[in-house]
Protein backbone atom coordinates (compact mmCIF):
# COMPACT_ATOMS: atom_id res chain seq x y z
CA UNK A 1 0.00 0.00 0.00
CA UNK A 2 1.56 3.45 -1.12
CA UNK A 3 2.18 6.06 1.87
CA UNK A 4 -0.53 8.63 2.32
CA UNK A 5 -1.45 11.27 4.05
CA UNK A 6 -4.34 11.08 6.59
CA UNK A 7 -6.77 14.22 7.76
CA UNK A 8 -9.54 13.55 10.60
CA UNK A 9 -12.21 16.11 9.02
CA UNK A 10 -14.07 17.75 11.95
CA UNK A 11 -16.84 19.55 9.54
CA UNK A 12 -18.62 18.74 6.55
CA UNK A 13 -17.32 21.96 4.70
CA UNK A 14 -13.92 20.82 5.36
CA UNK A 15 -14.20 17.40 4.48
CA UNK A 16 -15.87 19.28 1.06
CA UNK A 17 -12.59 21.63 0.69
CA UNK A 18 -10.31 18.60 1.95
CA UNK A 19 -11.84 16.17 -1.56
CA UNK A 20 -11.20 18.97 -3.90
CA UNK A 21 -7.69 18.56 -3.75
CA UNK A 22 -6.06 16.45 -6.47
CA UNK A 23 -5.61 13.27 -5.14
CA UNK A 24 -7.64 13.49 -2.30
CA UNK A 25 -9.93 9.54 -1.00
CA UNK A 26 -12.89 10.13 1.11
CA UNK A 27 -12.45 7.06 3.86
CA UNK A 28 -15.68 6.00 5.54
CA UNK A 29 -15.52 3.03 6.93
CA UNK A 30 -12.70 2.20 4.59
CA UNK A 31 -13.69 -1.55 3.66
CA UNK A 32 -13.61 -0.65 -0.05
CA UNK A 33 -10.76 2.11 0.01
CA UNK A 34 -8.35 0.42 2.11
CA UNK A 35 -9.09 -2.95 0.69
CA UNK A 36 -8.41 -1.26 -3.37
CA UNK A 37 -5.18 0.45 -1.57
CA UNK A 38 -3.32 -2.13 -0.32
CA UNK A 39 -4.52 -4.58 -4.16
CA UNK A 40 -2.67 -0.92 -5.50
CA UNK A 41 -5.76 0.37 -7.21
CA UNK A 42 -6.69 2.92 -4.97
CA UNK A 43 -3.64 5.43 -4.77
CA UNK A 44 -4.59 8.23 -2.86
CA UNK A 45 -2.30 11.44 -1.96
CA UNK A 46 -4.46 12.09 1.34
CA UNK A 47 -7.47 9.95 3.12
CA UNK A 48 -9.56 12.23 4.61
CA UNK A 49 -11.25 10.56 6.90
CA UNK A 50 -15.00 11.19 7.60
CA UNK A 51 -16.35 8.20 9.89
CA UNK A 52 -15.92 11.37 13.06
CA UNK A 53 -18.36 13.82 11.68
CA UNK A 54 -21.37 14.19 13.69
CA UNK A 55 -24.61 13.93 12.85
CA UNK A 56 -24.98 12.23 9.50
CA UNK A 57 -25.38 8.89 11.79
CA UNK A 58 -29.64 9.56 11.80
CA UNK A 59 -31.72 7.16 10.43
CA UNK A 60 -35.66 8.58 10.44
CA UNK A 61 -38.86 7.30 9.85
CA UNK A 62 -41.27 9.92 8.78
CA UNK A 63 -44.74 9.23 7.61
CA UNK A 64 -43.29 10.05 3.87
CA UNK A 65 -39.73 8.21 3.92
CA UNK A 66 -37.08 6.90 5.43
CA UNK A 67 -34.21 9.14 5.27
CA UNK A 68 -30.47 7.52 6.30
CA UNK A 69 -27.44 9.39 6.80
CA UNK A 70 -24.41 8.49 4.88
CA UNK A 71 -22.21 7.61 7.72
CA UNK A 72 -25.17 5.10 9.38
CA UNK A 73 -23.80 1.61 9.37
CA UNK A 74 -24.66 -1.31 7.42
CA UNK A 75 -25.47 -2.78 10.39
CA UNK A 76 -27.72 -0.10 12.26
CA UNK A 77 -29.61 0.59 9.02
CA UNK A 78 -30.07 -3.68 8.73
CA UNK A 79 -31.46 -3.67 12.17
CA UNK A 80 -33.45 -0.83 12.45
CA UNK A 81 -37.05 -2.09 13.53
CA UNK A 82 -38.86 0.73 11.21
CA UNK A 83 -36.90 0.30 8.11
CA UNK A 84 -37.56 -3.72 8.48
CA UNK A 85 -41.41 -2.32 9.34
CA UNK A 86 -41.90 -0.22 6.36
CA UNK A 87 -38.91 -1.55 3.67
CA UNK A 88 -38.61 -5.20 5.08
CA UNK A 89 -36.65 -5.59 1.10
CA UNK A 90 -33.86 -2.71 2.81
CA UNK A 91 -32.92 -4.33 5.73
CA UNK A 92 -32.78 -8.44 4.47
CA UNK A 93 -30.46 -7.24 1.62
CA UNK A 94 -28.09 -5.47 4.18
CA UNK A 95 -28.41 -8.51 6.51
CA UNK A 96 -27.01 -10.89 3.56
CA UNK A 97 -24.50 -8.77 2.97
CA UNK A 98 -20.72 -9.17 3.32
CA UNK A 99 -20.25 -10.10 7.28
CA UNK A 100 -21.20 -9.06 10.86
CA UNK A 101 -17.38 -7.27 11.16
CA UNK A 102 -17.93 -5.84 7.67
CA UNK A 103 -21.43 -4.31 8.75
CA UNK A 104 -20.65 -2.82 12.07
CA UNK A 105 -17.26 -0.89 9.51
CA UNK A 106 -19.08 -0.14 6.32
CA UNK A 107 -21.32 3.23 5.91
CA UNK A 108 -24.19 3.58 3.77
CA UNK A 109 -22.58 6.31 1.45
CA UNK A 110 -19.39 3.66 1.07
CA UNK A 111 -21.88 1.09 0.60
CA UNK A 112 -23.70 3.06 -2.74
CA UNK A 113 -19.58 4.11 -3.61
CA UNK A 114 -18.30 0.13 -3.36
CA UNK A 115 -16.45 -0.74 -6.33
CA UNK A 116 -16.71 -3.79 -8.47
CA UNK A 117 -15.18 -7.11 -7.61
CA UNK A 118 -14.29 -7.96 -11.24
CA UNK A 119 -10.77 -10.08 -10.76
CA UNK A 120 -9.06 -8.28 -13.47
CA UNK A 121 -9.78 -4.52 -11.87
CA UNK A 122 -8.30 -5.87 -8.54
CA UNK A 123 -5.41 -6.84 -10.06
CA UNK A 124 -3.05 -4.62 -11.58
CA UNK A 125 -0.04 -6.35 -11.25
CA UNK A 126 -1.10 -8.86 -13.28
CA UNK A 127 -3.65 -7.10 -15.59
CA UNK A 128 -2.56 -4.08 -16.55
CA UNK A 129 -4.89 -3.22 -18.91
CA UNK A 130 -8.65 -2.17 -17.61
CA UNK A 131 -10.60 0.33 -18.99
CA UNK A 132 -12.04 1.03 -15.43
CA UNK A 133 -8.89 1.51 -13.99
CA UNK A 134 -7.16 2.89 -16.79
CA UNK A 135 -8.78 4.28 -19.70
CA UNK A 136 -7.96 3.12 -23.14
CA UNK A 137 -6.38 0.11 -21.91
CA UNK A 138 -8.18 -2.85 -22.84
CA UNK A 139 -10.14 -5.01 -20.97
CA UNK A 140 -8.69 -7.73 -19.52
CA UNK A 141 -12.22 -9.84 -18.49
CA UNK A 142 -12.87 -10.21 -22.53
CA UNK A 143 -12.31 -13.51 -23.47
CA UNK A 144 -11.18 -14.20 -19.71
CA UNK A 145 -12.92 -15.60 -16.52
CA UNK A 146 -16.27 -13.82 -16.60
CA UNK A 147 -18.57 -16.14 -13.99
CA UNK A 148 -19.40 -13.43 -12.22
CA UNK A 149 -19.43 -10.36 -14.93
CA UNK A 150 -22.39 -8.78 -15.89
CA UNK A 151 -24.75 -9.61 -18.54
CA UNK A 152 -26.87 -6.73 -18.68
CA UNK A 153 -26.16 -3.15 -19.47
CA UNK A 154 -22.06 -4.29 -20.55
CA UNK A 155 -20.37 -2.43 -23.00
CA UNK A 156 -17.52 -3.59 -25.43
CA UNK A 157 -15.25 -1.84 -23.27
CA UNK A 158 -16.39 -3.33 -19.46
CA UNK A 159 -18.72 -6.07 -18.38
CA UNK A 160 -17.90 -5.64 -14.69
CA UNK A 161 -20.76 -5.76 -12.54
CA UNK A 162 -22.03 -3.58 -9.40
CA UNK A 163 -21.61 -5.78 -6.50
CA UNK A 164 -23.75 -4.27 -4.21
CA UNK A 165 -27.04 -5.61 -2.41
CA UNK A 166 -28.56 -3.15 -0.77
CA UNK A 167 -28.31 -0.82 -3.95
CA UNK A 168 -30.24 -3.59 -5.27
CA UNK A 169 -33.47 -2.47 -2.82
CA UNK A 170 -32.62 1.13 -3.43
CA UNK A 171 -33.37 0.98 -6.78
CA UNK A 172 -36.17 -0.88 -6.71
CA UNK A 173 -37.77 1.47 -4.59
CA UNK A 174 -37.03 4.70 -5.93
CA UNK A 175 -34.34 6.11 -3.51
CA UNK A 176 -33.03 9.29 -3.92
CA UNK A 177 -29.37 10.27 -3.17
CA UNK A 178 -29.13 13.68 -0.70
CA UNK A 179 -25.64 15.53 -2.27
CA UNK A 180 -26.13 18.31 0.04
CA UNK A 181 -26.44 20.95 -2.79
CA UNK A 182 -28.66 18.55 -5.37
CA UNK A 183 -30.65 15.32 -4.53
CA UNK A 184 -30.47 12.35 -7.58
CA UNK A 185 -32.53 9.68 -8.24
CA UNK A 186 -30.92 6.55 -7.33
CA UNK A 187 -31.35 4.96 -11.09
CA UNK A 188 -29.36 8.01 -12.45
CA UNK A 189 -27.05 8.21 -10.20
CA UNK A 190 -25.39 5.47 -12.05
CA UNK A 191 -23.97 5.61 -15.50
CA UNK A 192 -23.59 2.53 -18.06
CA UNK A 193 -19.69 1.79 -18.80
CA UNK A 194 -20.43 2.73 -22.57
CA UNK A 195 -17.20 3.91 -22.97
CA UNK A 196 -15.91 5.53 -19.94
CA UNK A 197 -16.34 2.39 -18.21
CA UNK A 198 -13.98 4.64 -15.10
CA UNK A 199 -17.27 7.10 -14.67
CA UNK A 200 -19.48 4.98 -12.46
CA UNK A 201 -21.80 7.86 -10.91
CA UNK A 202 -22.67 11.51 -11.64
CA UNK A 203 -21.03 12.93 -8.27
CA UNK A 204 -18.65 15.16 -9.41
CA UNK A 205 -15.85 16.18 -7.93
CA UNK A 206 -16.00 17.83 -4.30
CA UNK A 207 -19.51 16.34 -4.14
CA UNK A 208 -20.78 13.71 -1.27
CA UNK A 209 -23.68 11.72 -0.37
CA UNK A 210 -24.95 13.15 2.82
CA UNK A 211 -27.60 10.94 2.41
CA UNK A 212 -30.38 9.10 0.69
CA UNK A 213 -34.22 9.28 1.06
CA UNK A 214 -36.19 6.32 0.22
CA UNK A 215 -39.88 6.90 -0.05
CA UNK A 216 -42.57 4.43 1.14
CA UNK A 217 -44.73 2.88 -0.30
CA UNK A 218 -46.81 0.05 0.16
CA UNK A 219 -45.00 -2.47 -2.40
CA UNK A 220 -41.86 -1.51 -0.11
CA UNK A 221 -43.81 -2.67 2.99
CA UNK A 222 -44.40 -5.98 1.11
CA UNK A 223 -41.48 -6.46 -0.25
CA UNK A 224 -38.61 -9.13 0.32
CA UNK A 225 -34.21 -9.21 -1.16
CA UNK A 226 -33.63 -12.65 -2.59
CA UNK A 227 -29.77 -13.43 -3.11
CA UNK A 228 -28.73 -16.66 -4.67
CA UNK A 229 -25.21 -17.39 -4.45
CA UNK A 230 -22.30 -19.82 -4.56
CA UNK A 231 -21.44 -20.07 -0.75
CA UNK A 232 -24.54 -19.96 1.72
CA UNK A 233 -23.15 -16.72 3.79
CA UNK A 234 -20.67 -14.21 3.26
CA UNK A 235 -20.31 -14.07 -0.48
CA UNK A 236 -21.64 -11.81 -3.31
CA UNK A 237 -24.47 -12.41 -5.19
CA UNK A 238 -24.47 -14.67 -8.27
CA UNK A 239 -27.91 -12.99 -9.16
CA UNK A 240 -30.00 -11.31 -6.37
CA UNK A 241 -33.58 -9.63 -7.31
CA UNK A 242 -35.52 -7.14 -4.43
CA UNK A 243 -39.05 -7.12 -5.13
CA UNK A 244 -42.12 -5.62 -3.75
CA UNK A 245 -45.87 -6.06 -4.36
CA UNK A 246 -48.87 -4.31 -3.98
CA UNK A 247 -52.64 -5.91 -4.89
CA UNK A 248 -55.29 -4.49 -5.75
CA UNK A 249 -58.41 -4.88 -2.74
CA UNK A 250 -59.31 -7.78 -4.60
CA UNK A 251 -56.41 -9.43 -3.33
CA UNK A 252 -55.33 -10.66 -6.85
CA UNK A 253 -54.48 -8.29 -9.12
CA UNK A 254 -51.21 -6.31 -9.39
CA UNK A 255 -51.39 -2.66 -8.58
CA UNK A 256 -47.87 -2.07 -8.33
CA UNK A 257 -44.75 -4.26 -8.81
CA UNK A 258 -41.17 -3.33 -8.14
CA UNK A 259 -38.78 -5.56 -9.58
CA UNK A 260 -34.61 -4.60 -8.96
CA UNK A 261 -31.74 -6.82 -9.80
CA UNK A 262 -28.09 -7.49 -8.61
CA UNK A 263 -25.40 -9.26 -9.46
CA UNK A 264 -26.07 -9.56 -13.25
CA UNK A 265 -25.76 -5.77 -14.12
CA UNK A 266 -23.02 -3.16 -14.86
CA UNK A 267 -25.14 -0.72 -12.62
CA UNK A 268 -27.62 -1.49 -10.05
CA UNK A 269 -30.66 -2.55 -12.25
CA UNK A 270 -34.43 -1.93 -12.41
CA UNK A 271 -36.36 -4.38 -14.85
CA UNK A 272 -39.08 -2.35 -16.08
CA UNK A 273 -40.25 -4.70 -18.31
CA UNK A 274 -41.16 -7.46 -15.85
CA UNK A 275 -42.95 -4.42 -13.95
CA UNK A 276 -45.09 -3.53 -16.93
CA UNK A 277 -46.15 -7.15 -17.63
CA UNK A 278 -47.79 -7.23 -14.24
CA UNK A 279 -49.05 -4.06 -13.70
CA UNK A 280 -52.83 -5.00 -13.80
CA UNK A 281 -52.35 -8.63 -14.20
CA UNK A 282 -53.63 -11.31 -11.97
CA UNK A 283 -50.75 -13.26 -10.87
CA UNK A 284 -50.53 -16.84 -11.24
CA UNK A 285 -47.96 -19.17 -11.55
CA UNK A 286 -47.92 -18.93 -15.68
CA UNK A 287 -48.28 -15.14 -15.52
CA UNK A 288 -44.82 -14.41 -13.28
CA UNK A 289 -42.92 -17.06 -15.14
CA UNK A 290 -43.74 -15.41 -18.45
CA UNK A 291 -43.15 -11.88 -16.79
CA UNK A 292 -39.83 -13.16 -15.24
CA UNK A 293 -38.19 -14.32 -18.31
CA UNK A 294 -38.37 -10.06 -19.24
CA UNK A 295 -36.04 -9.57 -16.88
CA UNK A 296 -32.81 -10.88 -19.39
CA UNK A 297 -34.46 -8.85 -21.93
CA UNK A 298 -31.21 -7.45 -23.81
CA UNK A 299 -28.90 -9.69 -21.96
CA UNK A 300 -25.44 -10.30 -23.11
CA UNK A 301 -23.99 -13.70 -22.08
CA UNK A 302 -20.08 -14.26 -21.94
CA UNK A 303 -18.79 -17.70 -22.37
CA UNK A 304 -18.41 -18.42 -18.46
CA UNK A 305 -21.99 -16.66 -16.96
CA UNK A 306 -24.86 -17.82 -19.49
CA UNK A 307 -25.90 -19.89 -16.48
CA UNK A 308 -27.00 -16.07 -14.99
CA UNK A 309 -29.99 -16.00 -18.13
CA UNK A 310 -31.54 -19.38 -16.46
CA UNK A 311 -31.22 -18.47 -13.08
CA UNK A 312 -32.20 -14.74 -13.19
CA UNK A 313 -35.65 -15.47 -14.31
CA UNK A 314 -35.83 -17.98 -11.64
CA UNK A 315 -34.42 -15.89 -9.12
CA UNK A 316 -37.25 -12.97 -10.00
CA UNK A 317 -40.21 -15.87 -10.04
CA UNK A 318 -39.37 -16.81 -6.26
CA UNK A 319 -39.19 -13.60 -4.88
CA UNK A 320 -42.33 -12.66 -6.50
CA UNK A 321 -44.32 -16.06 -5.22
CA UNK A 322 -42.62 -15.11 -1.76
CA UNK A 323 -44.41 -11.31 -1.54
CA UNK A 324 -47.28 -12.88 -3.37
CA UNK A 325 -48.19 -15.67 -0.59
CA UNK A 326 -46.77 -13.90 2.26
CA UNK A 327 -50.10 -12.42 3.23
CA UNK A 328 -53.29 -14.05 1.58
CA UNK A 329 -51.14 -17.82 2.51
CA UNK A 330 -51.47 -18.95 -1.34
CA UNK A 331 -51.15 -17.60 -4.81
CA UNK A 332 -54.57 -16.35 -6.05
CA UNK B 1 9.39 11.55 1.62
CA UNK B 2 8.02 9.30 5.17
CA UNK B 3 5.39 10.98 6.96
CA UNK B 4 4.45 9.56 10.58
CA UNK B 5 2.14 10.58 12.76
CA UNK B 6 1.27 10.54 16.58
CA UNK B 7 -0.88 9.03 17.89
CA UNK B 8 -2.73 7.83 20.97
CA UNK B 9 -4.33 4.41 21.40
CA UNK B 10 -6.44 2.88 24.09
CA UNK B 11 -6.34 -0.83 23.74
CA UNK B 12 -7.79 -2.90 26.74
CA UNK B 13 -8.03 0.05 28.95
CA UNK B 14 -4.68 0.94 28.77
CA UNK B 15 -3.34 4.30 26.54
CA UNK B 16 -0.43 3.51 24.05
CA UNK B 17 1.84 6.21 22.57
CA UNK B 18 3.07 5.69 19.09
CA UNK B 19 4.33 7.18 15.98
CA UNK B 20 3.67 5.32 12.73
CA UNK B 21 2.88 6.23 9.05
CA UNK B 22 -0.96 7.01 8.54
CA UNK B 23 -1.02 3.65 6.06
CA UNK B 24 -0.42 1.37 9.27
CA UNK B 25 -3.76 -0.17 9.92
CA UNK B 26 -4.29 -0.98 13.16
CA UNK B 27 -3.64 -4.49 13.01
CA UNK B 28 -0.09 -3.94 11.86
CA UNK B 29 -0.18 -1.34 14.88
CA UNK B 30 -0.90 -3.83 17.15
CA UNK B 31 1.51 -6.72 15.86
CA UNK B 32 3.94 -4.94 14.98
CA UNK B 33 4.39 -1.86 17.13
CA UNK B 34 2.83 -2.39 20.47
CA UNK B 35 3.65 -6.31 20.37
CA UNK B 36 0.32 -7.07 20.84
CA UNK B 37 0.19 -10.30 18.69
CA UNK B 38 -2.81 -12.07 19.54
CA UNK B 39 -4.81 -10.90 17.00
CA UNK B 40 -3.64 -12.27 13.52
CA UNK B 41 -3.05 -11.80 10.28
CA UNK B 42 -4.86 -14.37 7.86
CA UNK B 43 -5.66 -12.48 4.55
CA UNK B 44 -5.36 -8.64 5.25
CA UNK B 45 -7.97 -7.98 3.19
CA UNK B 46 -11.13 -8.65 4.83
CA UNK B 47 -12.25 -12.08 3.76
CA UNK B 48 -11.24 -14.27 6.86
CA UNK B 49 -12.00 -12.48 10.03
CA UNK B 50 -8.53 -13.37 11.78
CA UNK B 51 -7.66 -10.42 12.86
CA UNK B 52 -11.52 -9.46 14.47
CA UNK B 53 -11.07 -6.75 17.35
CA UNK B 54 -13.49 -4.29 19.09
CA UNK B 55 -13.60 -1.18 18.46
CA UNK B 56 -16.14 0.94 20.98
CA UNK B 57 -17.91 -2.30 21.74
CA UNK B 58 -18.53 -3.65 18.35
CA UNK B 59 -16.55 -6.14 16.48
CA UNK B 60 -14.53 -4.72 13.18
CA UNK B 61 -11.65 -6.00 11.07
CA UNK B 62 -8.26 -4.88 12.08
CA UNK B 63 -6.69 -5.34 9.03
CA UNK B 64 -9.32 -2.44 7.25
CA UNK B 65 -8.86 -0.03 9.72
CA UNK B 66 -6.22 2.36 10.00
CA UNK B 67 -4.45 2.89 13.30
CA UNK B 68 -5.23 6.75 12.83
CA UNK B 69 -9.37 6.14 12.86
CA UNK B 70 -9.80 4.77 15.98
CA UNK B 71 -8.27 7.20 18.38
CA UNK B 72 -10.22 8.30 20.29
CA UNK B 73 -11.99 5.29 20.46
CA UNK B 74 -12.17 1.72 22.84
CA UNK B 75 -9.97 -1.13 21.06
CA UNK B 76 -10.35 -4.20 22.86
CA UNK B 77 -8.42 -7.31 21.62
CA UNK B 78 -8.00 -10.66 22.72
CA UNK B 79 -5.10 -9.89 25.33
CA UNK B 80 -8.16 -7.71 27.09
CA UNK B 81 -10.10 -10.67 26.94
CA UNK B 82 -9.64 -12.75 30.42
CA UNK B 83 -9.69 -11.65 34.25
CA UNK B 84 -6.58 -9.49 35.59
CA UNK B 85 -6.28 -12.75 37.40
CA UNK B 86 -6.05 -14.90 34.51
CA UNK B 87 -9.44 -16.14 34.12
CA UNK B 88 -10.49 -17.24 30.71
CA UNK B 89 -13.56 -15.33 29.20
CA UNK B 90 -16.27 -17.50 29.11
CA UNK B 91 -16.26 -17.63 25.57
CA UNK B 92 -12.66 -18.53 25.58
CA UNK B 93 -13.64 -21.46 27.93
CA UNK B 94 -16.24 -22.90 25.94
CA UNK B 95 -13.37 -22.88 23.04
CA UNK B 96 -10.92 -25.32 25.32
CA UNK B 97 -13.97 -27.42 26.30
CA UNK B 98 -15.16 -28.17 23.04
CA UNK B 99 -11.68 -28.24 21.36
CA UNK B 100 -12.94 -25.81 18.79
CA UNK B 101 -9.34 -25.48 16.85
CA UNK B 102 -7.06 -27.52 15.43
CA UNK B 103 -3.93 -25.33 14.51
CA UNK B 104 -5.54 -22.61 16.20
CA UNK B 105 -4.55 -19.53 13.95
CA UNK B 106 -8.09 -18.43 13.44
CA UNK B 107 -9.01 -18.79 17.32
CA UNK B 108 -8.47 -15.14 18.60
CA UNK B 109 -10.35 -14.16 15.96
CA UNK B 110 -13.51 -16.53 16.06
CA UNK B 111 -13.59 -15.91 19.82
CA UNK B 112 -13.86 -12.01 19.56
CA UNK B 113 -16.32 -12.11 17.04
CA UNK B 114 -18.04 -15.12 18.95
CA UNK B 115 -18.15 -12.68 21.97
CA UNK B 116 -20.00 -10.22 20.33
CA UNK B 117 -22.05 -12.35 18.50
CA UNK B 118 -23.71 -13.53 22.00
CA UNK B 119 -23.97 -9.90 23.28
CA UNK B 120 -25.63 -8.77 20.00
CA UNK B 121 -28.37 -11.42 20.25
CA UNK B 122 -27.39 -13.47 17.44
CA UNK B 123 -26.68 -16.51 19.30
CA UNK B 124 -29.97 -18.31 19.73
CA UNK B 125 -29.46 -21.23 17.20
CA UNK B 126 -26.88 -23.40 15.59
CA UNK B 127 -28.43 -21.75 12.44
CA UNK B 128 -28.08 -18.39 13.46
CA UNK B 129 -24.65 -19.10 15.31
CA UNK B 130 -23.53 -20.03 11.68
CA UNK B 131 -24.91 -17.31 9.81
CA UNK B 132 -23.64 -14.65 12.77
CA UNK B 133 -20.13 -16.44 12.60
CA UNK B 134 -19.95 -16.24 9.04
CA UNK B 135 -17.24 -13.74 8.74
CA UNK B 136 -14.79 -15.89 10.48
CA UNK B 137 -13.42 -18.58 8.44
CA UNK B 138 -11.47 -21.64 9.38
CA UNK B 139 -9.20 -23.30 7.12
CA UNK B 140 -8.60 -26.11 9.54
CA UNK B 141 -13.19 -27.24 9.13
CA UNK B 142 -13.41 -26.95 13.16
CA UNK B 143 -16.59 -25.22 12.37
CA UNK B 144 -19.36 -27.94 13.72
CA UNK B 145 -17.13 -27.27 17.47
CA UNK B 146 -17.26 -23.64 16.99
CA UNK B 147 -20.61 -24.02 16.41
CA UNK B 148 -20.89 -25.76 19.82
CA UNK B 149 -18.46 -23.72 21.48
CA UNK B 150 -21.01 -20.63 21.15
CA UNK B 151 -23.93 -22.35 21.91
CA UNK B 152 -22.43 -23.23 25.37
CA UNK B 153 -20.58 -19.86 25.96
CA UNK B 154 -24.06 -17.96 24.66
CA UNK B 155 -25.79 -19.93 27.78
CA UNK B 156 -23.27 -19.67 30.20
CA UNK B 157 -22.28 -15.74 28.99
CA UNK B 158 -26.25 -14.15 29.06
CA UNK B 159 -25.90 -13.54 33.15
CA UNK B 160 -22.25 -11.92 32.89
CA UNK B 161 -23.57 -10.00 30.27
CA UNK B 162 -26.33 -8.30 32.01
CA UNK B 163 -24.00 -7.73 34.49
CA UNK B 164 -21.71 -5.95 32.15
CA UNK B 165 -24.53 -3.54 31.30
CA UNK B 166 -25.66 -3.05 34.49
CA UNK B 167 -22.20 -1.99 35.39
C1 LIG C 1 -14.76 -9.50 2.14
C2 LIG C 1 -15.84 -8.55 1.72
C3 LIG C 1 -17.11 -9.03 1.42
C4 LIG C 1 -18.13 -8.17 1.04
N1 LIG C 1 -19.36 -8.68 0.73
C5 LIG C 1 -20.34 -7.83 0.31
C6 LIG C 1 -21.63 -8.31 -0.05
O1 LIG C 1 -21.91 -9.52 0.02
N2 LIG C 1 -22.57 -7.42 -0.46
C7 LIG C 1 -22.31 -6.08 -0.52
O2 LIG C 1 -23.20 -5.31 -0.89
N3 LIG C 1 -21.10 -5.59 -0.20
C8 LIG C 1 -20.12 -6.44 0.21
N4 LIG C 1 -18.89 -5.93 0.52
C9 LIG C 1 -18.61 -4.51 0.25
C10 LIG C 1 -18.94 -3.62 1.41
O3 LIG C 1 -20.33 -3.59 1.60
C11 LIG C 1 -18.38 -2.24 1.08
O4 LIG C 1 -16.97 -2.34 1.11
C12 LIG C 1 -18.82 -1.19 2.07
O5 LIG C 1 -20.22 -1.05 2.08
C13 LIG C 1 -18.18 0.14 1.75
O6 LIG C 1 -18.51 1.08 2.76
P1 LIG C 1 -17.34 1.84 3.58
O7 LIG C 1 -17.99 2.83 4.45
O8 LIG C 1 -16.45 0.87 4.23
O9 LIG C 1 -16.64 2.56 2.34
P2 LIG C 1 -15.19 3.19 2.17
O10 LIG C 1 -14.21 2.14 1.86
O11 LIG C 1 -14.87 4.12 3.28
O12 LIG C 1 -15.49 4.05 0.87
C14 LIG C 1 -15.80 3.42 -0.37
C15 LIG C 1 -15.71 4.44 -1.50
O13 LIG C 1 -16.73 5.40 -1.41
C16 LIG C 1 -16.20 6.70 -1.21
N5 LIG C 1 -17.09 7.31 -0.21
C17 LIG C 1 -17.30 6.89 1.07
N6 LIG C 1 -18.25 7.63 1.67
C18 LIG C 1 -18.66 8.53 0.75
C19 LIG C 1 -19.63 9.58 0.77
N7 LIG C 1 -20.37 9.85 1.85
N8 LIG C 1 -19.80 10.32 -0.37
C20 LIG C 1 -19.07 10.06 -1.48
N9 LIG C 1 -18.13 9.09 -1.54
C21 LIG C 1 -17.93 8.32 -0.44
C22 LIG C 1 -14.77 6.50 -0.78
O14 LIG C 1 -13.94 7.56 -1.21
C23 LIG C 1 -14.42 5.21 -1.48
O15 LIG C 1 -14.05 5.45 -2.81
C24 LIG C 1 -17.87 -6.78 0.95
C25 LIG C 1 -16.60 -6.28 1.29
C26 LIG C 1 -15.59 -7.14 1.67
C27 LIG C 1 -14.25 -6.58 2.01
S1 LIG D 1 -14.63 -5.88 -16.98
FE1 LIG D 1 -14.33 -3.68 -16.58
S2 LIG D 1 -13.35 -3.67 -14.56
FE2 LIG D 1 -13.09 -5.76 -15.39
S3 LIG D 1 -11.12 -5.75 -16.54
FE3 LIG D 1 -12.74 -5.23 -18.01
S4 LIG D 1 -12.71 -2.98 -17.97
FE4 LIG D 1 -11.68 -3.62 -16.10
S1 LIG E 1 -6.71 -10.59 8.25
FE1 LIG E 1 -8.38 -9.21 8.45
S2 LIG E 1 -10.00 -10.33 7.58
FE2 LIG E 1 -8.30 -11.63 7.13
S1 LIG F 1 -8.17 -23.89 13.81
FE1 LIG F 1 -6.79 -23.78 12.12
S2 LIG F 1 -7.70 -22.20 10.96
FE2 LIG F 1 -9.20 -22.54 12.43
Amino acid sequence: MRDFSYLRASTLDEARQAVLQAGASILAGGTTLIDLAKCGVAEPETVVDISHLEGLSGIEVTPQSVTIGALSRMSDVADHSGIQAEMPAVSESLLLAASAQLRNMATIGGNVMQRTRCPYFRDPGTFPACNKRNPGSGCSALGGITRNHAVLGTSEHCLASNPGDLAVALVAFDAVVDLGSRRVPFDEFFLLPGDTPDRETVLQPGEMIIGLSIPKSAAAKNSTYLKVRDRQSYEFAAASAAVGLELEDDGRTVRDIRVGLGGVATKPWRARAVEQALIGKVLDDATIKAASLLAMEGAVAQSDNTYKIDLVPRVVARAIETVSTDKSGGLA
Amino acid sequence: MTRTIHLNLDINGKGYDLDVEPRVTLLDALRDHLVLTGTKKGCDQGQCGACTCHVDGRRVLSCLTLAAQVEGRQVETIEGLSGADGTLHAVQAAFLEQDAFQCGYCTPGQIMSAVACIREGHAGSDAEIREYMSGNLCRCGAYNSIVAAVRQAAQAVVPATKEMADA
